[in-house]
């Protein structure tokens, strides 16, 4: 039986930058126990000889020319960003002062 | 900010340790768009101006895969005698940093395109040492920062940063050795001439410039110690982004001592990032090293696997040019020079030089004699690299053509070699400026000789005692009249003939 831990959960969390209370852990960890909990059942059918999927379409070697294609305007790349500065993107404090 | 490390001598070091590296080398390629999509990758353009909805992660946007970044892939990988995948994936190393705004960076994780190989690396004194590799795998470069308001663009106190994407998603190969162990106090030495070797075996493939300088080549190095007699490895140090040859070398040997001093007095390595400053040679601490795991790889669903036709690859190696060590051992050959000979050509930055020298027309020991002399010096005293001396290999191989035909001697060669340096123009104007031609008229040698002859009594005496060697003093002379313009074996012989002596 697949399980995962509220510990496991609250690492997850941090990874993902999400801030979640302690009842919201209790309350995720269960539903992810049950998500991995059916996803774990696909390998009770497939076999050694049932590769994993990761892509749906049975394609190979999409490739493209190596050939410049025309970019967006600094205007137009910019225009969703919360903040700019000297036409770059503006985020805050990477490092917090620890 | 001045945190003053333990370290223990580096003899003392490697009495009790003996060292294991991993390196880890990034390789941007000169492709002319980007690994995903068909921005351009040209260098020092304004910021921003090289984006688009896939390599700034817009929402919708699809990859699809530089066909010459596989090729180049594969180039790297059979270059460095690696298997090369019959299928493989991209995989997704997700994490949240600015400089990627996808908050993932595409690369490769269990499926490396090329795998299994080695490199064989040439050490100062010649001795060859093979380096194994782990794996090599395509990933792409991540975007620029620059952070604002701390103390020399520092992140560290920086009130905010600011990102500029036209680096984000230029290809790049990531090359793995394994674990180098058996190098014992050379290891620094043989980190330092892996990486050489590598970026001439990059250099000539073609597939990127490799200038560390321009961080197009950078070395991450993993370190070790475990004490002799163990097989078991120590807990290891990662040193991000080591941007010179020079360095990778400092920094093993400054990762060498510096865990020896924590491991003796009874301490524990921390397994973390470190990062090097080239002021110091010195390593402080970065952050503590995710688990890999934590990076939560996964396929990347929006990219289809990539399968390399064994024909494909098979014309691939077929049309790989002559690599940098074979190429080096056949001019050894045909120079007929020593390894210790080459490897200070090689060491010098003379090898290209020489090279370009014979194909203008010279011959191998005159070409080789030049710059590693007189050029040598030069560049030495001056502070630049061979090939950023202001003389061309064909106005060297010019100037031995002139010595080869007898209008020069090397003491002329050597001042026309200085007026072409000093900016005088090419070696010819420099021989009409400078006047600098061999006196080959006999009459006003034969001048010359007398002279020195009746200036000289108490020597030409000596002579015609049978003193044959004390003639030197009198060519001296002689050359020094004709300012240097005399062949001197042409005056050696009208002396003895004047004074009646002969050579055997």
């Amino acid at each position: 039986m697949p399980g995962i831990t509220r510990e496991e959960v609250a690492h997850l969390a941090r990874l993902a930058r999400l801030e979640l209370k302690p009842e919201e852990l209790e309350h995720f960890a269960g539903q992810l126990d049950d998500i991995i909990g059916a996803v774990a059942r696909v390998s009770e059918v497939a076999d050694q000889d049932v590769p994993p999927t990761s892509h749906p379409l049975p394609l190979t070697n999409v490739m493209r020319p190596d050939e410049v294609r025309p970019s967006l305007t600094p205007e137009q790349a910019l225009s969703g960003a919360p903040a700019q500065e000297q036409q770059r993107f503006k985020v805050p404090q990477i490092l917090g002062e620890d | 900010m001045t945190t003053t490390t333990d370290l223990v001598s580096y003899e003392d070091a490697l009495a009790s340790y003996d060292p294991v590296m991993g390196l880890e080398v990034h390789v941007e390629l000169g492709t002319k768009t980007k690994m995903f999509c068909g921005c351009s990758t040209a260098l020092g353009q304004d910021a921003n101006t090289q984006t688009c909805p896939v390599c700034l992660g817009l929402p919708g946007a699809l990859p699809v895969v530089n066909a010459t970044g596989v090729e180049s892939a594969i180039k790297i990988g059979l270059a460095l005698n690696c298997e090369i995948a019959e299928w493989c994936r991209f995989a997704r190393k997700n994490y949240f940093y600015p400089d990627m705004p996808k908050n993932f960076q595409t690369s490769q994780y269990d499926e490396p395109i090329a795998f299994n190989g080695y490199l064989d690396v040439q050490l100062e004194d010649g001795e060859t040492f093979r380096v194994e590799i782990e794996r090599a795998h395509m990933e792409e470069d991540t975007g620029k920062s620059t952070h604002v308001g701390g103390a020399t663009g520092r992140i560290h106190g920086a009130s905010h940063s600011l990102l500029d994407y036209n680096r984000a998603g230029i290809p790049l190969i990531e090359i793995v050795t394994k674990p180098i162990e058996g190098a014992g106090e050379r290891a620094p030495e043989v980190a330092r001439a892996y990486v050489r070797e590598l970026r001439e075996v990059i250099r000539a493939l073609g597939v990127s410039e490799a200038r560390m300088e321009m961080g197009q080549m950078r070395c991450d190095v993993n370190l070790s110690l475990r004490p002799h007699g163990t097989e078991k490895f120590g807990t290891r140090s990662e040193t991000k982004n080591v941007n010179s040859l020079r360095s990778v070398e400092r920094a093993a040997r400054f990762e060498i001592q510096r865990h020896a001093a924590v491991l003796s007095s009874g301490g524990t390595i921390v397994q973390e990032t470190r990062h090097f400053h080239e002021d110091t040679g010195s390593t402080t601490s970065g952050r503590v090293k995710e688990e890999a795991e934590d990076y939560r790889y996964f396929p990347e669903p929006d990219l289809v696997p990539v399968a390399p036709s064994r024909e494909w690859v098979e014309e691939i190696r077929a049309s790989l040019p002559e690599l940098p060590l074979v190429r080096r051992n056949r001019l050894r050959e045909e120079w007929g020079v020593s390894a210790t000979d080459m490897q200070a050509i090689l060491n010098a930055g003379a090898l290209e030089p020489i090279v370009a020298t014979i194909e203008a027309g010279a011959d191998a020991a005159s070409a080789r004699k030049w710059w590693m002399g007189e050029l040598a010096r030069s560049a030495n005293e001056s502070g630049k690299a061979l090939d950023e001396l202001a003389i061309t290999p064909a106005q060297v191989a010019r100037v031995t053509e002139l010595v080869a035909k007898g209008d020069l001697n090397d003491k002329l060669a050597r001042q026309v070699i200085e007026g072409v340096l000093a900016g005088e123009g090419t070696p010819d104007e420099v021989v009409d400026k400078r006047g600098l031609k061999v006196v080959s008229d006999e009459g006003a040698l034969t001048a010359a000789v007398d002279e020195a002859i009746a200036g000289n009594p108490g020597v030409a005496d000596k002579i015609r005692g049978g003193k044959v060697a004390a003639a030197g003093a009198l060519v001296g002379a002689v050359m020094k009249a004709t300012r240097g313009q005399a062949d001197a074996a042409r005056v050696k012989e009208l002396i003895l003939e004047k004074l009646g002596v002969s050579e055997g």
